[in-house]
């Protein structure tokens, strides 16, 4: 998994909050590679850890946190090595972050030129006329129009939509090696919210930055990653790139996830739902944490904690239906559709690369 | 799909409501929309934030005044009751489920006395034993354990919060509920358990749902009708699915446009549809027109038209 185009190597995580009723152990031993100019998706339910571990990367954590193993490498470094004054350095130069609410990370005293040229003026040392001048073509870029006469405002004359767009101004004013967004839509309308990621993809092809995206949204994941991570309670369950995850997913929690979104298609009487609530991280069940909600679910799964199973160069998944001695089984409904589908397009793909020739379009859905 | 006879429980007519009214901030949160909901099916209003959604939802079970217009439920106007019998009625025949499972269970009450509230207010329990059946039968139904009457709300999860809301909405045996919003703070997974439970009980207690949200997804899965709502106004409505096979709009063109698919090759084709609101306010007398059968579009006289021939090239029309 070692490989020179990765920007960001995270081995094996594990991070723990001290609470009075004991250790929450949020983080479980997580593992990813975060490449060069690629968009990486964590997804996963609240209290998951996709939040816990980019918080982790930023050293934003809790003071309650503690980091009981693991490694962050940036650029030969260890992150969880390094000093607050060196984190501080870091942040907002080389790695930096959309948060969710852009109604709350605003400072509401401040005009917004003068909140997108900080990080200018902080880690450049530029001066305040010259920094002034960037944060305004940085507005231009962004897409907040009548940036000349705006740039004097304060956040709150601004709607939701452009507010998250003088976060991302000031996320990416610096152009930042890697780019955190911590669910940067989900308080958006869907008009939106669209316009805002069309703006973070145009701006990631034009400065290159690599990004962590994290949601719950399946649907904001497909259009928006190149590969995806799946969380369940502190553990990277499934991993691989979008296709794989979407269209030949193997473990059964991301089976419940994809079949419990409903899609404009969907019909019948009852939505396919996963039974129960996510485990107590006070104290993590012993074997696959998921075993309790899995209707799939064989004993060695209340024993043993499952490893992680190759599918291909770049899939991999942690569960027991993966290992050549367990059981046959059928996915739901919905999974053997989108795996029908995975098939098709890899013939598909293998009859092109046969021809050799140029990719033609793709199958017509219904809209 | 409601055939024209069945009955109508709701209906909405010339309703008005504005804020502020005569001051330079008056706002028009609703101006002017009419539509009917028929007994047992679900009615799905979607729309942006500031489209009017909430405050036609709140106005409906009467928590504001209306500026202009008519509330009818069961034929009877909401805001001209008689009595204060007729008033306790209405408020038990509707019932909300809201949007933050948070911030709407009182954290100092217990579970029971919460789901009893509105037992005890409309005396409908014989004796305390009574009561504490009618709770823990409440609990069963959507779910939840009849142990879990004595405990507070801070023990329970947003989705098990959001099933004790529902038990409080459906202890006083409601014919109408309004569900304003009430998954979208909820994880996936725990998404569709909670709107399975309001199928169900849809389905057992002949409930008819006025279902609020801007998850474009789930409204379809979940209504049978929809109603599109922009600028306070209503702009389209039609049969769940017609809506989303066949928007005539442009604004609900725009809106399923924008909504995100979880199919990544859907997504790489995906064009959106950019809406210009600019004709909205052009001056013309726009309503409600039937366009196609149960299909209606907010058209002036000059673009119905338009319209016809739009619902023609979707087959509409026969």
């Amino acid at each position: 998994m070692d490989n020179e185009k990765d920007i960001l190597e995270v081995r094996n995580l594990q991070v723990n909050f001290k609470t009075y009723a004991g250790d929450v152990k949020a983080i479980r031993n997580v593992s990813f590679d975060l490449r060069k100019g690629e968009t990486l998706a964590i997804v996963g339910e609240s209290g998951s850890g996709k939040s816990v571990t980019t918080r982790t990367i930023m050293g934003l954590n809790a003071t309650n946190a503690d980091i009981v193993n693991g490694s962050i490498m940036y650029k030969g470094e260890d992150l969880l090595k390094k000093s607050e004054k060196d984190m501080e350095a870091i942040r907002g130069q080389d790695i930096a972050e959309i948060f969710q609410d852009p109604m709350t990370s605003l400072d509401p005293t401040m005009k917004i030129g003068r909140q997108i040229a900080e990080p200018l003026m902080v880690h450049k040392g530029m001066k305040k006329e010259k920094a002034l001048a960037q944060a305004l073509e940085m507005m231009k870029l962004v897409g907040i129009t009548d940036a000349e006469n705006r740039i004097n405002d304060y956040p709150h004359q601004f709607s939701g939509g452009m507010r998250q767009r003088i976060v991302i101004a000031i996320a990416l004013v610096n152009y930042p090696e890697i780019l955190i967004a911590d669910e940067p839509t989900t308080a958006l309308d869907v008009t939106i919210q669209a316009q805002i990621l069309n703006l973070m993809k145009e701006l990631q092809d034009k400065i290159s930055t690599s990004i962590i995206f994290i949601t719950h949204d399946l649907g904001v994941v497909a259009g928006m990653a190149d590969r995806v991570a799946v969380m369940y309670a502190g553990k990277i369950v499934e991993y691989g790139t979008v296709d794989e995850i979407f269209y030949n997913p193997k473990h059964p929690y991301t089976w419940g996830l994809l079949s419990s979104m409903p899609t404009l298609d969907t019909k019948g009487d009852e939505l396919p739902s996963i039974p129960g609530t996510p485990p107590d991280l006070l104290d993590p069940p012993v074997g696959d944490a998921f075993a309790a909600r899995n209707q799939y679910a064989l004993k060695i799964d209340t024993q043993q904690e499952p490893p992680f199973f190759k599918v291909s160069d770049t899939h991999y998944a942690a569960t027991w239906l993966l290992h050549p001695d367990a059981p046959k089984v059928t996915p739901p409904d919905q999974i053997v559709a989108r795996q029908k589908k995975y098939a098709e397009m890899q013939a598909a793909l293998k009859q092109q690369q046969a021809a050799n020739t140029v990719p033609v379009e793709e199958e017509e859905e219904q809209q | 799909m409601e055939d024209k006879n069945a009955e109508k429980i709701l209906e909405v007519k010339h309703l008005k409501q504005y804020f502020n009214v005569g001051k330079a901030d008056e706002v028009r949160a609703v101006d002017d929309i009419s539509f009917d909901i028929y007994k047992g099916e679900t009615f799905g209003l979607v729309g942006e934030s500031g489209s009017g959604k909430t405050t036609t939802g709140r106005a409906i079970i009467h928590l504001y005044e209306p500026t202009s217009g008519e509330i009818l439920f069961e034929g009877q106007n909401v805001d001209t009751f008689k009595s204060t019998a007729d008033q306790k009625k209405f408020r038990r025949d509707m019932q909300m489920i809201f949007q933050d499972p948070y911030a709407s269970l009182n954290p100092r009450m217990k579970v029971k006395d919460i789901v009893a509230e509105g037992i005890d207010i409309n005396h409908l329990a014989k004796d305390d034993a009574d009561r504490t059946k009618q709770v823990e039968d409440l609990l069963e139904t959507v779910g939840l354990n009849k142990d879990h009457s004595s405990r507070y709300p801070h023990e329970f999860s947003g989705g098990q919060r959001q099933r004790i809301g529902i038990a409080r909405a459906l202890a006083v045996h409601p014919k109408f509920v309004i569900a304003d919003e009430p998954i979208s703070a909820l994880d996936v997974s725990i998404q569709a358990q909670v709107v399975n439970l309001m199928k169900k009980l849809q389905r057992e207690q002949d409930l008819t749902y006025l279902f609020i949200a801007h998850d474009l997804s789930m409204v379809k899965y979940i209504s049978d009708r929809i109603g599109v709502m922009h600028y306070g106004r209503m702009l389209e409505i039609a049969d769940a699915d017609e809506i989303y096979a066949h928007p005539l709009h442009d604004y609900t063109k725009s809106l399923l446009s924008a909504v995100p698919v979880p199919d990544p090759e859907f997504e790489r084709a995906r064009q959106e549809i950019a809406y210009d609101a600019s004709h909205e306010n052009d001056g013309k007398e726009r309503k409600l027109v039937e366009i196609a059968p149960h299909h209606f579009v907010r058209a002036a006289d000059d673009e119905i038209d338009m319209y016809r021939q739009r619902a023609h090239e979707a087959s509409l029309l026969h």
